[in-house]
């Protein structure tokens, strides 16, 4: 079963003259340890679907289903159960809680959803040492790097059962190096058996995806899947 | 660059024969640059004439060492310090390509792009893929900057797409009536 699909969604913001159709049925399933990447200019619809495919807005028509749910049947504390549940989400603006350590950050979610803060502890020490942050669960956001504090977003994104990764320009501000440290972690997360998405303005980042799809004014118009051995590609460009 | 080059640097690190030379350089460069041994031979070969490296007596399993001589080191540092001239690289096939398909008749320039941008997107996460299995500096050096190159040929392909989206093609002689063509030549008003 698809972790995440789109049938046929469209979304139109706004009414008459001032109306405009960011999604025009885009159609999109991701499986377990499937990694999809979302590329487009500015105003093509990719943050729309990443909303969308996150339940935190709504398509005019169209399907969205998150593991078998369709979102759009949900109640409204089904849906936030849901996405509390299932769906991490990782920003550019990391949006850790200045007040809390990283342990409490992760923790967050799960506590919020009724887990026992002495259950949710060491989920959240186990999540802080699968992003290789041992030690570092007492520390406050602003006594880490940039990259270690996305390395915390990432962990809270994909601590306990949340199958479902979506990726907004995790990137933004970190240099290349440490850029490429959160992305070769997501990667690792999805070939764990998650499902993820990525939207990005930069090709070097979506080429760590299985897929890449294009998005030109709400409409797919092209999917790359990088299927071919580089060995080959490297002896032809010799 | 060229082989010669590659191989006199190799050579610095001491003496070697040719397989091993051939072995050696396709493990640095990580296979971008295949070599036959037949170019490895005949490359030392002129090495050799032009005394920039000195062939040693065989071992006892035929194989000849090759070791560098102080020109041939001094040829090594020139070329380190001499950054590789833009005009020595071949001509951009694509770029030629896209500015002949917006004059030429009934080409889909967008598609022309399109199926371009899918193509190098293909090859990117084909280099990101060897990339996450792990590689030693000197190759994910080479890697990166193949990486690099075609995350800059995307981005001019995006560039190309929003240029062409803004593009109004100047009218020409074939577009309008020959009369009103005439007229805007010559600069004459009816």
């Amino acid at each position: 079963m698809s972790v995440l699909e789109l049938r046929d969604v469209h979304r139109r913001h706004g009414q008459g003259a001032t109306e405009v159709h960011a999604l025009r049925g885009v159609s999109v399933s991701v499986e377990p340890g499937e990694f999809v990447a979302v590329m487009g200019p500015s105003g093509s619809g990719k943050s729309t679907l990443l909303n969308l495919a996150g339940g935190l807005d709504a398509p005019s028509t169209g399907e969205v289903v998150v593991e078998g749910a369709v979102l759009g049947s949900l109640s409204r504390s089904g849906l936030a159960r849901l996405r509390r549940r299932r769906i991490g989400y990782v920003f550019q603006d990391l949006n850790l809680l200045a007040s809390l350590t990283a342990a409490e950050n992760i923790a967050l979610p799960l506590e919020l959803d009724g887990l026992a803060p002495r259950k949710a502890r060491p989920l959240a020490e186990a999540a802080l040492a699968e992003v290789d942050l041992e030690g570092y669960a007492e520390r406050f956001p602003d006594q880490m790097s940039g990259g270690q504090q996305q390395r915390v977003a990432i962990a809270r994104a994909l601590v306990g059962e949340r199958r479902l990764v979506l990726a907004d320009e995790p990137t933004g501000a970190l240099d290349s190096q440490t850029g490429e440290a959160v992305l070769r972690l997501l990667r690792a997360k999805v070939d764990a058996g998650a499902a993820g998405v990525l939207v990005t303005h930069e090709a070097r980042h979506a080429a760590w995806a299985d897929r890449v799809i294009f998005l030109r004014d709400g409409v797919i118009v092209d999917t790359s899947t990088g299927i071919g051995s580089a060995e080959q590609l490297l002896e032809v460009s010799s | 660059m060229s082989i010669r080059h590659g191989l006199l640097a190799l050579l610095e690190r001491g003496q070697m024969y040719g397989y091993q030379l051939r072995t050696s350089f396709e493990t640095e460069t990580g296979a971008t640059w295949p070599l036959n041994i037949g170019q490895v031979y005949s490359t030392l070969t002129r090495l050799e004439r032009d005394g920039l490296v000195r062939a040693l007596p065989e071992h006892d399993g035929g194989q000849r060492p090759y070791e560098i001589t102080d020109a041939g080191r001094a040829e090594l540092a020139i070329w380190f310090a001499t950054p590789i001239a833009h005009a020595d690289r071949p001509r951009d096939e694509l770029a030629i390509k896209l500015a002949l398909a917006i004059t030429t008749p009934g080409v889909d320039v967008a598609s022309v792009v399109q199926t371009q941008r899918s193509s190098t997107m293909r090859t990117l996460q084909q280099y990101t893929r060897l990339k996450k299995d792990g590689a030693e500096l000197p190759w994910r050096l080479v890697l990166d900057s193949l990486i690099f190159q075609a995350e800059a040929e995307l981005r001019w392909l995006d560039h190309c797409e929003a240029s062409l989206v803004r593009y109004v093609p100047p009218a020409t002689a074939g577009d309008v009536p020959a009369a009103q063509a005439a007229d805007e030549i010559t600069g004459s008003k009816r």
